[in-house]
C-alpha cells in the first residue's frame, strides 16, 4: 500500500491519502474554492481583532500574564468539541455528500519532538502558521521572511524524515 | 452603537467564533481545519525534488490554498478597514521586561524594534525571524499539524496524542521565552 512513502503518514492536517493516484485529483468546485476562500478572510478577521497575530499577546501567554491567549485556544477547543459531538449525533453527511469521518491520530514521538522544536519558534516569531499569512496581510512585509523560512524549515525536515525518529 | 467592531475582540467571543470553524469545515465537505500543510503542498508543489514526504497529490489539497489566501485577505481588511487606533494594551511586567531591551515600540502588538527589514540583520532579529520561522516549519511537520490541526481541530475530536502535541507546543514555548529570549533580546 505504501508505495511512495517508507514511512506511515502521520500529518493530522493532510485530507487526501498520499498514496492515491495522482491522475485521480479530486476536482475543486467554484462553489467550494469560494466557501474556503470566505472562511479563510472570517478566520483571519477573528485571527486579526482577537489579537492572536500579537507577539506581545504569545510572550504574556508564555511568561503567565494574562489570560488571553488562554482563553481564545481554550474556548476554541471547548466549541470545537460540542460540534464534533453534534455532527456524530446527527450523523449527516457533508455538504458534498461525502461521510463524514474522523480519522484517529496515532502515537509518534514526532509529537513529542516535533512539537516540542515549533513550540520554540512559536515563541521566537510570536506567530504559529496561521497568524504568519495573517500578519503579512496585516502589513508586516519582513513576516514574508519568516514564511519563506517555515517553507525551509518544512522542506528540510521532509528532506531529512527518513533519518529522525518517529 | 457599533465601536464593538473596532476595539480588540474578548477572548470569550473570538474562541468559540474560531473553534466553530472544526465542525464547519468537517460538515462542508469531510475536511480537518489545519494550516500548517499548506506549506507542506507548497513544497510539495514548487521544489518536490523527488523527495517521497513531497511526492502526493497535492492539487487535491487545493482548498487550502484557498483558505489561508483568505486569511491574508481577512487581516487585511481586519486592519484597514476593522481597527481605529488605539495604545496597544500590554501586562506591565512584560512592558518593563521588554523596555529593559530597548523594545518600547509595538504600536500594533508586534515590536517594531524586532520586526522590521532592519532589524533582520541584528543577532536578535535573524534569530526571532530567520531562526524561528524555520523551527516553525520544521516542527510543525514533524509533529504533524500545528495550533490549527493539533490543539483545536485534534484535541476537539478527542484524540489524545494531539494534546499531547499541544502539551509538547506549550512547554517549548515556556522554553524559548525563559531560556532563550532573555540572552538575544
Amino acid at each position: 500500500m505504501q508505495t511512495n512513502t517508507t514511512l506511515q503518514e502521520t500529518d493530522i492536517e493532510l485530507n487526501t491519502d498520499p498514496c492515491a493516484d495522482s491522475s485521480a485529483t479530486t476536482p475543486l468546485p467554484f462553489s467550494l474554492a469560494l466557501t474556503f476562500l470566505v472562511a479563510g478572510v472570517y478566520f483571519g478577521v477573528l485571527l486579526t481583532k482577537a489579537q492572536v497575530i500579537s507577539w506581545i499577546r504569545i510572550q504574556e501567554m508564555f511568561h503567565f500574564q494574562y489570560f488571553h491567549m488562554y482563553g481564545v485556544i481554550g474556548s476554541a477547543i471547548i466549541t470545537g468539541a460540542l460540534g464534533v459531538q453534534v455532527l456524530r449525533y446527527i450523523k449527516i453527511r457533508s455538504v458534498t455528500q461525502q461521510a463524514i469521518t474522523i480519522r484517529k491520530v496515532t502515537f509518534q514521538k514526532g509529537q513529542i519532538l516535533g512539537g516540542l522544536i515549533f513550540g520554540i519558534g512559536w515563541a521566537l516569531t510570536g506567530a504559529c502558521p496561521g497568524p504568519i499569512f495573517a500578519v503579512i496581510g496585516s502589513g508586516y512585509s519582513v513576516f514574508i521572511v519568516i514564511l519563506v523560512s517555515a517553507l525551509a524549515g518544512t522542506w528540510v525536515y521532509g528532506r531529512l524524515r527518513n533519518r529522525l525518529p518517529h | 452603537m457599533f465601536d464593538w467592531i473596532f476595539t480588540p475582540w474578548p477572548w470569550y467571543v473570538a474562541g468559540p467564533l474560531l473553534g466553530l470553524t472544526v465542525p464547519l469545515f468537517m460538515w462542508i465537505d469531510n475536511k480537518r481545519l489545519g494550516i500548517s500543510s499548506v506549506l507542506r503542498h507548497i513544497c510539495a508543489a514548487a521544489i518536490p525534488a523527488k523527495i517521497p514526504f513531497f511526492s502526493y497529490n497535492w492539487r487535491s489539497e487545493r482548498w487550502n490554498l484557498f483558505f489561508v489566501f483568505g486569511i491574508f485577505i481577512g487581516a487585511l481588511l481586519a486592519t484597514n478597514l476593522l481597527t481605529t487606533p488605539a495604545t496597544f494594551q500590554i501586562d506591565a511586567r512584560l512592558q518593563t521586561y521588554l523596555a529593559s531591551h530597548q523594545i518600547t515600540q509595538y504600536p500594533r502588538g508586534l515590536p517594531e524594534d524586532l520586526f522590521s527589514w532592519d532589524s533582520l540583520f541584528t543577532l536578535r532579529g535573524f534569530i526571532c525571524m530567520v531562526v524561528g520561522g524555520f523551527l516553525v516549519g520544521f516542527g510543525t511537520r514533524y509533529a504533524g499539524g500545528c495550533t490549527s490541526g493539533h490543539a483545536i481541530t485534534g484535541i476537539s475530536q478527542f484524540q489524545w496524542p494531539s494534546l499531547l502535541a499541544t502539551i509538547c507546543f506549550m512547554l517549548g514555548g515556556i522554553f524559548a521565552t525563559y531560556c532563550i529570549l532573555p540572552f538575544i533580546l
